[in-house]
């Protein structure tokens, strides 16, 4: 079973195997954010030991720090302690901190790449279920509990057991306006809520190579959504195009070693998968989802499923929980559903290229009166490129509230929430119960459609308008 | 963190697949910086239905959760299992839990038991006829049981994970008996993948309250 992209990536980390234990992987690359890292610096430090390798880890705050009134003291006093215990945490132990005020801070899986930490056959691992994001570039990128960021910071390795490698072959190219967002909604709802759990994906076919690294991301990022620790793909001439220049991409005679050696990072011809699903690009349309897990979406031109139509009666037991914790009635059409609030942002849809395409829907149009529409770029870099370009323009001029980088709405730990009742189209990357506050309910699209759906008023496509 | 092998109680049943972390401990949660404290929030949302699982008069006390396939997928969250323990659970018998979810588990000393879809039906069966039954988790011998109803259910559980629970080790200290390797490891790495520059570290200062 060797040649796969995974193997060689994990083989090229393997510390040491020993008789009756799990393997001991180095790790690249550790992100640290505010809200999983406190305990781990705390146990560290009760244990007195040392973060053994400061110039592999590297920080920021994401999670719940406030994206409006920067100028202001932070209001909440527990996010405002947590955002003190990191800045504490980093300067004991001698840790990068791309804190509020910085160019680089900015959601931990958007500033990684961003600066070129990121890169072809690493290990990335961070506290944060999204970390597969990072697995766009080829690397091994994963998320992990508190207690393993504690491991990690004490010793630079995790204990793993290898998981299985599923592929998934994604044949023919998208659609006219289907975009990465569609693509990834369409293979977690092949895959399930737990298909793809013990084990790493690795995307592959026409259609993922013709994707930009953003879209890479986005795909990668919602590899978790269908249970998978990870997802890959292996780099490209789009992949290297990307890293080139970047602030620790590698330089002069570094960036051809660096470049020959990424070139063997690919799945050999004919290595096997434990498991392969194939999808058909050209059959997906703009997905929507309309249930409380990522894996229940339909096509934007569908209507809400009845419980009755679905397989098993776990299945049907759900699809009705879920009809009714979101206030649907099967047979409604998806475009008949009328929506409170419009977020865009998030470290799935939360880069440059997101905000492009929903800023090109918006030139000349307005959010429909009652819609609360709310955009937050990934990174403060990716907000000042935005504003160079004007595309903050579009969105005031749209009636859209220009925010800070962070994450926001997408869990809204920051005060941005939906009210109890409240119906949201997100562009984030969960719509489980409550995720974007007590009693609101997310529907997850891509950029494109989530400012079509703003002008709109209900679930609507660019070219509907 | 001390060591498991007998866990015996009562049992709370959630009888539904995919519960995500996000139910078990909402993000309002997050905010704290200890390990502790998250009882009250655990199942924040559903606990307002008065006929949830865990608001049931005998669920106070209960030791082991039941729960349906897929548990703890989601956010990678430790809270989650810290909210569990902070309830009073020991155990979590599901037919599948999501890898992280695992993982903190078994770092943070919860027992994620493992079973056969059908041992695990059999199980919920036997708490719908008799919710205060005693429900015994194993970790030795790798069996959940409820002896009233004469069931005996084996789960599975590695035997470095079982090792580590049954022992309650932290996994760090054993990680440093190979720090040989890691060093040797670290020799090796290519001197072009990326690292900070060296920062100053702080005088020692005293944790902000």
């Amino acid at each position: 079973m060797s040649g796969r992209l995974f193997d060689k990536v994990w083989d090229r980390h393997l510390v040491v195997s020993p008789e009756g234990e799990p393997p001991l992987l180095y790790i690249d690359l550790h992100l640290v954010h505010e809200v999983t890292s406190p305990q781990a610096f705390e146990g560290l430090e009760l244990a007195g030991r040392a973060v053994r390798r400061p110039d592999l880890t590297v920080a920021t705050m994401d999670h719940d720090v406030p994206t409006i009134g920067l100028d202001k003291p932070i209001a909440d006093p527990l996010a405002a302690e947590q955002i003190a215990r990191l800045r504490r945490n980093c300067a004991a132990h001698g840790i990068t901190l791309h804190g509020l005020g910085s160019i680089e801070q900015g959601i931990v899986h958007v500033i990684g790449p961003q600066l070129g930490l990121t890169q072809p056959g690493m290990t990335v691992v961070c506290g944060d279920s999204h970390t597969s994001t990072h697995g766009a570039f080829g690397a091994l990128a994963f998320g992990i509990g508190t207690t393993e960021v504690e491991h990690v910071l004490a010793t630079q390795t995790l204990r793993q057991v290898k998981p299985a490698a599923i592929a998934v072959t994604v044949e023919g190219q998208l659609g006219e306006g289907l975009t990465a967002k569609d693509l990834v909604l369409g293979i977690v709802r092949a895959l399930g809520p737990g298909g793809g759990v013990g084990s790493v994906i690795e995307y592959r076919g026409d259609a993922i190579r013709a994707l930009s690294m953003e879209g890479r991301m986005t795909v990668c990022n919602m590899s978790i959504e269908g249970g998978a620790r990870a997802g890959m793909i292996g780099p490209d001439d789009t992949t290297y195009g990307y890293l080139e220049g970047r602030r620790h991409s590698p330089r002069g005679k570094d960036w051809e070693t660096a470049l020959d050696d990424w070139h063997s990072l690919v799945t050999d011809d004919g290595a096997e998968f434990d498991h392969e699903i194939r999808i058909d690009a050209s059959a997906l349309r703009p997905a929507v989802t309309w249930g409380t897990t990522p894996a229940q979406s339909v096509s934007i031109d569908d209507k809400v499923p009845d419980p009755g139509s679905f397989a098993s009666p776990a299945q049907q037991q759900a699809a009705q929980r879920a009809l009714t914790y979101m206030g649907l009635e099967p047979g409604t059409a998806i475009r008949d559903i009328p929506v409170d609030a419009v977020f865009i942002g998030s470290c799935t849809n939360g880069r440059l290229e997101d905000l492009r395409a929903a800023a090109a829907v918006l030139r000349g149009r307005h959010v429909r009166p009652g819609v609360r529409a709310l955009v937050v770029p990934g990174s403060a870099r990716v907000k000042a490129e935005a504003e160079a370009e004007g595309l903050e323009q579009l969105f005031t001029q749209a009636g859209f509230e220009w925010r800070s980088a962070g994450c926001s709405m997408c869990l809204g730990m920051n005060g941005d929430i939906l009210a109890p009742g409240q119906r949201s189209a997100s562009t984030s990357n969960r719509n489980f119960e409550g995720r974007q506050g007590p009693g609101g309910r997310t529907h997850l699209v891509s950029p494109a459609v989530a400012a079509a759906t703003a002008v709109a008023g209900h679930f609507t496509l660019p070219g509907d308008l | 963190m001390p060591g498991i092998a007998r866990i015996a109680g009562r049992a709370v049943a959630l009888d539904r697949d995919d519960v995500d972390t996000d139910q078990i401990i909402p993000a309002a949660w997050l905010k704290r910086v200890e390990r502790t404290g998250f009882a009250a929030g655990l199942f924040g949302a559903w606990r307002d239905d008065p006929g949830f699982a865990l608001n049931r008069p005998g669920a106070a006390g209960s030791k082991v959760l039941v729960a349906g396939d897929n548990f703890g997928c989601g956010s990678s969250r430790e809270h989650a299992v810290w909210a569990l323990q902070d309830f009073g659970f020991a155990a979590v018998v599901s037919p599948g839990f999501a890898d992280i979810f695992r993982g903190n588990a078994i770092s943070s000393g919860l027992v994620p038991a493992q079973a056969e879809a059908a041992a695990v039906a059999r199980v919920f069966a036997a708490l719908a006829a008799d919710p205060d039954a005693e429900v015994v988790v194993d970790v030795a011998a790798r069996t959940v049981a409820i002896p009233s109803a004469g069931i005996e259910e084996p789960f599975a559980l590695p035997d470095y994970a079982r090792w580590r629970l049954l022992e309650g080790l932290d996994d760090v200290a054993l990680t440093l008996r190979h720090a040989d390797a890691i060093t040797a490891f670290e020799a090796g790495r290519p001197s072009w993948l990326p690292a900070q520059a060296p920062a100053e570290p702080a005088p020692a200062e005293p944790a902000p309250r």
